[in-house]
Order: structure tokens, then C-alpha cells, then sequence
């Protein structure tokens, strides 16, 4: 096979034709700025309204004033927390789980280095909060809670509306990290007690540099840019034009496909799931198996090391990830492994498989082929046995 | 993950020696699935020579190649020139590793030093000597190879340690007692003064490792001519040469770094 296998994407997607078509004339064509008062930029204005609207409707926001465009994922998480902080300044406790992205989680740690007290709730050994411990740990001080809808590394999906509705009766305002979730499984915001969620447009099809910030009508909001009156005031900077357009395809494209990604890719990723467990012994499924994105395997190999497991599929052509800690840029396995207590000798050797509609049942079969004898390599090269 | 030189890479896909010995005499183990890298070797020594050598080793990319290069490097010779061989050696012929990586050579090194251990039935210093005390309880790092690792390698930051002995590579709480143990070494050292011969060795060094790189970077070269009374004789090459910056360039780069270095004394001359 002379092209990648790319199951990896839960890192990044690639962006649909359809998607990047429509993109195309808002470069060089119709390059207006939106907020110009002719209608060259008015007509930009208007296409970005309607992509709103597509984003709106996907997430089951109730209007495009909800919608905050913003430049990822990470600057929409970062913008919920600061603006709970600087709306609730008296407020000095802010709860979140210790299996947050980078973009919550570090940004928590920074603010407990300026006098916050963070709640880093621990998750069970299937990567679950346990609902009780949140409860308990919100008070009158927390300014904020964020717990993420779906865990990047293992799939993991947490029962979101139940948690809002607990974070809700106390008082307390709740941002969730939506940013696997979107486009995977179903979000209807109009039906929960979210008051803020993040999404980033690479995940879902379309380009690297656009994310959304959803804004619950009357909920108490302070910019994280200040500068002009894009946003309606709540993001300045010039539009991004061409990739909120871009943007507004792919939700249009995701809300059209989610049944396909619940039927058809979860059946693709079933059947390397259990194809990888019949070939291979001494393998161990990481997440919550029962509640999990349709996408996405996590496993891990005992006694291998997961960047050695990489490059040998690496010279397949096959893309994935791993939770190793030659991969983490520490020397420690990944966060979220190590907050589930997956022993080291599993740990290392983690393997997350992230399927997209773009994979096919040949490109299942050829990984089911090759991982076998990846894996049996690299056990006759390791000193540990069974 | 992908800084990785061809000759790693080679070595990782098509490793030298791998497996196990079932004749060996000599078998030690380095490292622990809990460290994220463990290595094996089997050796079959005779008449003082390694006569056969093998490994396995759990790890990642570089891990796998160090110990395939390391085997290479070993097999054949005489304990004498294996007592030579550094972590260094391992580095040389895999054509670099990434800084995060070294300690994967290191552990290559290791494995040699316990072998050659067992094989003479010396101490193998597992249990902690009189005054050592474990620094990183992540990865079971003694002040006494911490010291050690900063003396042989010259490791000036807590960053250096960490890519030699892993040791504070995890939770971090340990950086400050690095940082200290580095202070004391470089605060001892300064005491005792240097021979010449030594500063020639350091003036040396410093100029190859850290000034060259960086005048490369900018089209530049440097060369060292002589070095008497403290005073360093340096002829400037390629872009460098005849720029007006020059002196500049000698004064605050070279100058310097080398009194940071080796001696607040030395002074920087450039000869054409």
C-alpha cells in the first residue's frame, strides 16, 4: 500500500474537499473584511452569518449570538476560565478532572501558581469522575467548573448533561471541552445546562487555525482579546473568514454524518478492536469501553514501548498515537494513564487508534494484518515476558 | 520523535545482535518497565575477550538502536579497550541522539559497566554506599550518580542531568536538589586550580562544542591557534572574517562564554 493509513485523528483531520471548496473564493476573490461598511466586505458578512448558523445548528445552540468564533480549541478553553474568573473576581476555586487537555489543564496549573485553588478531580480506573466527589467539591468560591465531554486519549465520554445539571444546582457556571465530542457524538445544547463549551475545527474536517467558544444566552462573559467589536464584542480581531466558512461546511458535513460515525465507523473501529485482541495476546483496552467515542481504541501492548511501536507502523505508512513517555516530551507516560493507574508495563505501551469517515474496511484490514507482526518483533527484542 | 538520524533508524528497524545468548556467562539487566526503557545483555566472555554478545531490550526507538550499536562496539574486543567505551561512543556512532534521548546511550554504558562487574565478582554498588541518598524517587537516581554523570559529562543544567540520568524527569520535585548538587561540583571544582594542560583541554572543548556551533549557524568559523598565559589566539573564518563585527563578536561571544566556562581571567586575541 503506497499511501498513508491515517488513524490518527484524534490529532487532526484531514479537511474535506467540500470544505475547502467552499473556502476557496473567500482568499483572493472575495477578500472584503467583514466589518467594512461597503458590501464587498457585507457580503463576506452575511456568509459568515450562515455559517454560524451551520455551527449553531449542529451543537443545538439557540442562535448565532451563542457562537464565538476563536482561533482553536486551546484559546476557546482558555477564554471560558478566564472570563469565570474575571466575572467572578471574589471567586478563588475552580474544579476540573486530572484527565483535561493541555489547554484546561495547564492553564489550571498556572492559575494555582497566582493564588487559586484548583480541584484536579481523580478519575477511576476506566477514566470516570465519580459524580459524588464533584458535588462535594463544589462551594460558594468556585468560580467555575470544566469537565471535558470526551476524553481525547482513551474516548472516554463522560455523562455531560447529568454533570452540568449537579454543577448547575449548585450555582456554579460550567464550561465543557467539547472539542473530541463534536462531530462524533450527538451535542444538543438546548436540552443541557452548559453554559460554556469549546470546539476546534480541525478535529472535525475542516482547517487548523478556527475553533468556537458556545456562549449560553445571559451568561456572564468577559473577552479574553480586547480590541474591535468582531464577535459582538466578546473577540477581537479580524474574522478568519475563509475557515469559519470552511468551518460552517464541516459542522454542516458532521451533523449530516453523525449516524454514519455511530453506525459505520464504530463498526470499522469494532472490528479492529477486536481483531487486535484475537490476534495479539497480553492487550488491554484503556477508557470505558461501554461509554466511549465511536472512534477511537486505545490500546496497549505489554511489555513493548509505544514510540518503538510507532516507528516500526511509521514504516508502514501507518499514522497513530501513543501515550508512552518517550512521547510526552516528559519522562512519565501520558497524564490521563497514569490518572486511570494502567500499570507502567501497559502504560508504555499504549496505542490510540482515531478512525475518521475517510477510513476505509481494507485500511482495517491491513493494520489487523500488520500490528501482529509489529508487535511480535519488538516482544522477541524485550527482556520482559508475559 | 522524528529528529531521529538515519543511522538510528537503521539501527532500530534492522538491529545487530538481538535476541538472546543461550551460551552466555555473563547477564545483567539496566533499567525497569517502570522507567520506560530496560536492557539486557548476554555476553559470553573468554581469555579476557567478548567472544559473543546479545541483547533485548524494551524501549523506544533510540533505546533499541543504542543497545544494537552498543553490541557492535563490544563484540570481539578485549575487556581492556570495553572498559573504554562510553555512553559517548554509542552517541558517535548512531550519528547523534536528541538531547531528551542520551539517556538511552547512558543506559547502554551501564549495562557494559555492570557486565564487566559481574564478570570481575566486584561490588555492584546496588545497595547505597555510606552518604548516598536517593535525589529522584521517580526514577531511583542517587546523589552519588548524579555527581557522577556531571563530572564525566560535564553537564552544567538541571536539563543536562535530566537527559543523561533521567533523574527529575517525571514530577520535577527533584530539580532544586539537582541544581544543588551542580552548584556544589562547579563551587569545589573552582577551588582547585586547573593545570594548564587541562584549560587547553576546556578551552578546546568549549570552542568546538559551544562557540563553533553557533558562528556555523551564521556562516562563521573560529579556530583555535594558541592559548599561553590565559590569553587565547583565535583566527576567525569564513563570514566571519573581516566583518566589522568582529571584534565585537570575539569580546562578548567567545570571550565570554570561555570566562563563564574556564577562568575569569582569560582574554581573547584574534591573529590573521
Amino acid at each position: 500500500m503506497s499511501k498513508e493509513i491515517y488513524f490518527d485523528n484524534n490529532a487532526t483531520t484531514k479537511t474535506s474537499p467540500e470544505v475547502l471548496q467552499e473556502m476557496l473564493p473567500y482568499f483572493s476573490e472575495y477578500y472584503g473584511n467583514p466589518s467594512s461598511a461597503h458590501s464587498f466586505g457585507g457580503g463576506v458578512a452575511k456568509k459568515i452569518a450562515v455559517a454560524k448558523e451551520k455551527i449553531a445548528f449542529l451543537l443545538g445552540a439557540d442562535s448565532i449570538e451563542e457562537i464565538i468564533v476563536t482561533s482553536c480549541g486551546s484559546e476557546s478553553d482558555n477564554t471560558a476560565i478566564n472570563s469565570a474568573i474575571l466575572s467572578f473576581p471574589e471567586k478563588k476555586h475552580i474544579v476540573t478532572t486530572k484527565v483535561e487537555h493541555p489547554a484546561v489543564l495547564n492553564y489550571c496549573k498556572y492559575l494555582s501558581g497566582t493564588g487559586y485553588r484548583i480541584t484536579f478531580l481523580d478519575v477511576d480506573s476506566l477514566g470516570r469522575i465519580d459524580l459524588k466527589e464533584l458535588e462535594k467539591s463544589l462551594t460558594d468560591e468556585t468560580a467555575i467548573a470544566s469537565v471535558m465531554w470526551a476524553n481525547n486519549e482513551t474516548g472516554t465520554v463522560f455523562p455531560i448533561e447529568k454533570i452540568s445539571e449537579i454543577v448547575k444546582s449548585k450555582g456554579v457556571l460550567f464550561h465543557t471541552d467539547a472539542v473530541q465530542a463534536a462531530g462524533k457524538i450527538n451535542i444538543d445544547l438546548k436540552k443541557s445546562h452548559i453554559d460554556m463549551l469549546s470546539i476546534s475545527g480541525h478535529k472535525l474536517h475542516s482547517p487548523k487555525g478556527i475553533g468556537v467558544l458556545y456562549l449560553k444566552k445571559n451568561t456572564p462573559f468577559k473577552p479574553f482579546l480586547i480590541g474591535g467589536h468582531q464577535e459582538n464584542g466578546l473577540r477581537a480581531g479580524t474574522e478568519n473568514a475563509a475557515s469559519i466558512i470552511g468551518l460552517g461546511k464541516a459542522a454542516e458535513l458532521a451533523k449530516k454524518h453523525i449516524e454514519y460515525e455511530n453506525s459505520e465507523v464504530k463498526r470499522l473501529r469494532d472490528k479492529l478492536e477486536t481483531a487486535l485482541k484475537n490476534n495479539i495476546r497480553l492487550v488491554k483496552i484503556n477508557g470505558d469501553i461501554d461509554n466511549r467515542l465511536p472512534n477511537t481504541l486505545n490500546i496497549s501492548f505489554k511489555n513493548v514501548e509505544g514510540e518503538a511501536v510507532l516507528l516500526y507502523m511509521n514504516e508502514k505508512k501507518i499514522c497513530a498515537s501513543t501515550g508512552s513517555a518517550c512521547a510526552t516530551g516528559s519522562l512519565e507516560p501520558s497524564h490521563v494513564l497514569m490518572a486511570m493507574s494502567v500499570p507502567y508495563e501497559y502504560a508504555h505501551g499504549s496505542i490510540r487508534f482515531s478512525l475518521s469517515r475517510y477510513n476505509t474496511e481494507e485500511e482495517v484490514d491491513e493494520v489487523v494484518k500488520i500490528m501482529p507482526e509489529i508487535i511480535e518483533k519488538l516482544r522477541a527484542m524485550s527482556p520482559f515476558k508475559d | 520523535m522524528w529528529e531521529y538520524s538515519d543511522k538510528v533508524k537503521e539501527h532500530f528497524l534492522n538491529p545487530h545482535n538481538a535476541g538472546k545468548l543461550d551460551d552466555a556467562n555473563v547477564v545483567v539487566e539496566v533499567g525497569s518497565a517502570a522507567c520506560g526503557d530496560a536492557l539486557k545483555l548476554y555476553l559470553k566472555i573468554e581469555d579476557e575477550k567478548i567472544i559473543d554478545v546479545k541483547f533485548q531490550t524494551f524501549g523506544c526507538g533510540s533505546a533499541i538502536a543504542s543497545s544494537s550499536v552498543l553490541t557492535d562496539l563490544i563484540k570481539g574486543k578485549k575487556l581492556e579497550e570495553v572498559k573504554k567505551i562510553t555512553n559517548q561512543d554509542v552517541v558517535n556512532m548512531l550519528g547523534g541522539l536528541p538531547p531528551a534521548k542520551i539517556h538511552c546511550s547512558v543506559m547502554a554504558q551501564e549495562a557494559v559497566e555492570k557486565a564487566l562487574k559481574v564478570y570481575y565478582k566486584e561490588d555492584l554498588g546496588e545497595n547505597l554506599q555510606p552518604g548516598e541518598i536517593i535525589i529522584c524517587h521517580c526514577f531511583k537516581v542517587s546523589n552519588f550518580k548524579i555527581e557522577k554523570a556531571i563530572k564525566d559529562h560535564n553537564l552544567k543544567t538541571v536539563e543536562d542531568v535530566i537527559n543523561h540520568t533521567k533523574a527529575g524527569g517525571a514530577c520535577g520535585k527533584c530539580k532544586p536538589d539537582i541544581l544543588e548538587i551542580i552548584n556544589k561540583i562547579y563551587k569545589t571544582q573552582g577551588e582547585r586550580k586547573m593545570t594548564n594542560l587541562e584549560k587547553i583541554e576546556k578551552v578546546k572543548s568549549v570552542i568546538n562544542d559551544e562557540i563553533r556551533p553557533g558562528l556555523q549557524n551564521d556562516g562563521g568559523d573560529i579556530e583555535l591557534v594558541d592559548f599561553a598565559d590565559n590569553v587565547v589566539s583565535v583566527k576567525l573564518k569564513g563570514s566571519c572574517s573581516g566583518c566589522p563585527m568582529a571584534t565585537m563578536t570575539i569580546k562578548s561571544f567567545v570571550e565570554e562564554t570561555l570566562k563563564s566556562r574556564i577562568d575569569k581571567n582569560i582574554q581573547v586575541k584574534e591573529v590573521r
